[in-house]
């Protein structure tokens, strides 16, 4: 089915189903409740999970299948950002020529990067892509102005040339699109108390999160996915196999750049703006949290980091001083203060530390990240196979 | 027969240090050759000239016909040279049948391709030939498990089938038995005597052994400080009262 083995199938075909309806199954509660503020249905937040899903999954594909960590990854994502503002000033506000160019920009930019990073490995590359990164963030903020934006950034403008785009009448203000579907547009459907909100812009990233994923799932069962398993295993032993490790590891580090340069296209299609933010060293970092949150080398795993990463980053964000202290109000007053404070380190602005914790339990007791925890869960329940005969039905599945 | 593998004087120096300095070293299509000597006589620099690990600092080497010196490793695997190394080196993260694909896909596809879009467990030239060099060695039936949980000598005969997959011309064997156990030592012995007889494939052994190199070569060089003082068939080699000096002492020949 689709040229994979079943298991991958079905793997597929429920992250089809979760995107397809992640705007129903992401506002489970009803828009007047107190719990309304758990609800991620909302398009912004949505379009940041497929987006950072895009991300990374391309950084699995480094990270996960060759070991090789960058810690400068953002950069590609912030280059592919620009490539595709600058397709909308120039060309036409249609996200297509945006995202192809982000993607283009993105991988020629990543060979270059990654055929001098990769002569050294370890956390020598690792200090040598955060080095370039960072490069970049200071000179989008300096001396690259022009063509940056500098400060504060690049958005469309309505002095812009766009020599494709026909004009903009009075009042109107240059919008993101499809062949003319506004990346804004939202069907919005009210079920008794519900209110779901299917956004065009959300599918069309979604679209794009899923032939990402497919196409990493074709890598990882591929030749050439194996080889880059070898990379990580024993890179010695490749050499003396007659293989030649070095255009390996920069065929993924290119393949990696490009995705993040297609999540850079994306996040401006969705909210045309950028700046030089988005390649702080923090932005590399987050995409390094995702991988290992989820499970590195897993197919499913970044997408699920990423979808935690964002979710907290939104959700457990806006729970301040004063709604908790909505929450605790039945207990007495001196109590309830001690409980908000307490609470109050782990939310609001301070989630990071939440974050943190999570990531620490996850990493120690779950090396495997979130899909191990999953596989744990499964097999105390005794639904799906034990470890060692997940292989053998492998096998069995591809005779 | 022919010689496949051909060195003319060899020298290399680590600082003051000659380690290495082979004036002729000659090796006939379809034997087995071994190399011994003592310890810091020079074998595994000298392993390493042939390997491309290491490039000697005069000399030719010669495989084939076809001068090898300066390539990289994996060129000079490519041109038909597998190795075996003193401690096995696998690929201890992928499954023992996915160790044996990776040498036979090198074989067959060359030192890089990107083939991303078809399934490696659908590729049935591939699947097939590495179960098949599985078979020949005896771990057909593990071929699902994983290779870095294998008992030491199954690693041993694990890194022998992925090099056998390649169909090499030359077989290098850096000590196979070091460290084993005299009974696994033995085993290894009747295992290479068994690839000697079904494939016909020419090998250099260098080993610290005289028990496995006298049972299974049929030439034999010896090294001392990085000279070859002696080659000869093993029973020459035996009655060498220079090679007696070499392990026993007093190396000034």
């Amino acid at each position: 089915m689709l040229g994979l083995k079943f298991s991958d199938f079905a793997l597929f075909m429920l992250v089809v189903l979760c995107v397809a309806l992640a705007p129903i199954l992401l506002n489970p509660f009803p828009a007047s409740s107190e719990l309304a503020q758990f609800n991620a249905g909302y398009p912004d937040l949505l379009q940041r999970f497929v987006i950072f899903g895009v991300f990374a999954v391309g950084f699995n594909i480094l990270f996960g299948l060759t070991g090789y960590l960058s810690f400068g990854h953002a950069a590609f994502l912030g280059i592919g950002s620009y490539a595709a503002i600058w397709m909308m000033k120039l060309l036409t506000m249609n996200v297509i020529p945006a995202i192809i160019l982000s993607v283009i920009v993105a991988g020629v930019f990543s060979l270059l990067v990654g055929y001098i990073s990769l002569r050294r490995s370890g956390i020598y590359f690792s200090i040598l892509t955060l080095a370039f990164a960072e490069m970049s963030y200071a000179l989008a903020y300096s001396v690259l102005t022009p063509i940056t934006g500098g400060e504060t950034g690049l958005q469309p403008k309505l002095s812009d040339p766009r020599i494709l785009d026909a004009e903009l009448s009075a009042g109107e203000s240059p919008a993101a699109n499809l062949f003319g579907i506004g990346m804004r547009d939202s069907y919005i459907v009210n079920f008794g108390d519900w209110v779901f909100t299917f956004n065009a812009g959300y599918y069309i990233a979604g679209l794009f999160l899923l032939v990402a994923f497919y196409l990493s799932i074709r890598i990882f069962r591929s030749p050439f996915g194996t080889m880059l398993r070898a990379v990580k295993s024993n890179q010695n032993r490749m050499s003396y196999t007659g293989l030649n490790t070095k255009p390996y590891t920069l065929a993924a580090f290119v393949i990696s750049g490009m995705y993040a340069g297609l999540a850079g296209g994306l996040l401006v299609a969705m909210d045309s703006q950028v700046g030089p933010e988005r390649m702080f060293w923090t932005a590399s970092g987050e995409v390094v949290l995702m991988t290992i949150l989820g499970g590195a080398g897993t197919l499913i795993g970044p997408v699920l980091g990423a979808g935690a990463i964002k979710y907290m980053e939104n959700i457990l964000s806006k729970i301040n001083e004063t709604v908790l202290k909505g929450w605790f109000e039945f207990l007495p007053d001196a109590a309830s203060e001690w409980v908000v404070l307490f609470l109050n380190m782990f939310t609001g602005k301070s989630w990071h530390l939440t974050l943190g914790l999570i990531f620490m339990l996850v990493v120690i007791f779950l090396p495997g990240g979130l899909v191990e925890g999953g596989q744990r869960i499964a097999r105390l329940f005794g639904i799906g196979k034990k470890r060692n005969q997940t292989v053998e039905s492998d096998s069995a599945a591809s005779k | 027969m022919s010689t496949i593998l051909s060195v003319t004087d060899v020298s290399k120096r680590f600082g003051g240090l000659q380690a290495l300095d082979v004036k002729k070293f000659d090796v006939t299509e379809g034997t087995v050759h071994g190399i011994i000597g003592p310890n810091g006589a020079g074998k595994s620099t000298f392993l390493n000239c042939l390997i491309g690990k290491l490039i000697p600092d005069t000399g030719t080497v010669n495989f084939n016909g076809k001068s090898v010196l300066g390539l990289k490793p994996h060129e000079i695997n490519q041109a038909g040279v597998s190795r075996v190394f003193q401690t096995p080196e696998i690929f201890s993260d992928l499954t023992i049948l996915e160790n044996v694909m990776i040498p036979s896909l090198a074989h067959r596809d060359g030192a890089f391709k990107v083939n991303w879009w078809p399934r490696l467990d659908t590729d049935s030239e591939i699947r097939n030939h590495a179960i098949s060099t599985l078979e020949d060695i005896g771990l057909a039936d593990k071929m699902h498990n994983h290779a870095g949980a294998m008992s030491r000598g199954d690693k041993r005969r694990l890194e022998m089938a992925m090099c056998l997959s390649q169909s090499p011309k030359l077989l290098l064997l850096d000590e196979p038995t070091a460290g084993m156990s005299r009974a696994d030592t033995n085993a290894t012995i009747d295992l290479l005597k068994g690839l000697s007889k079904s494939h016909g494939l020419t090998k250099v052994i260098i080993e610290h052994d005289m028990h496995v190199v006298f049972s299974l070569c049929d030439r034999i060089s010896v090294l001392a400080q990085g000279q070859i003082i002696a080659e000869g068939t093993p029973d020459e080699i035996r009655g060498n009262p220079k090679v007696q000096e070499a392990y026993l002492g007093g190396v000034e020949v």
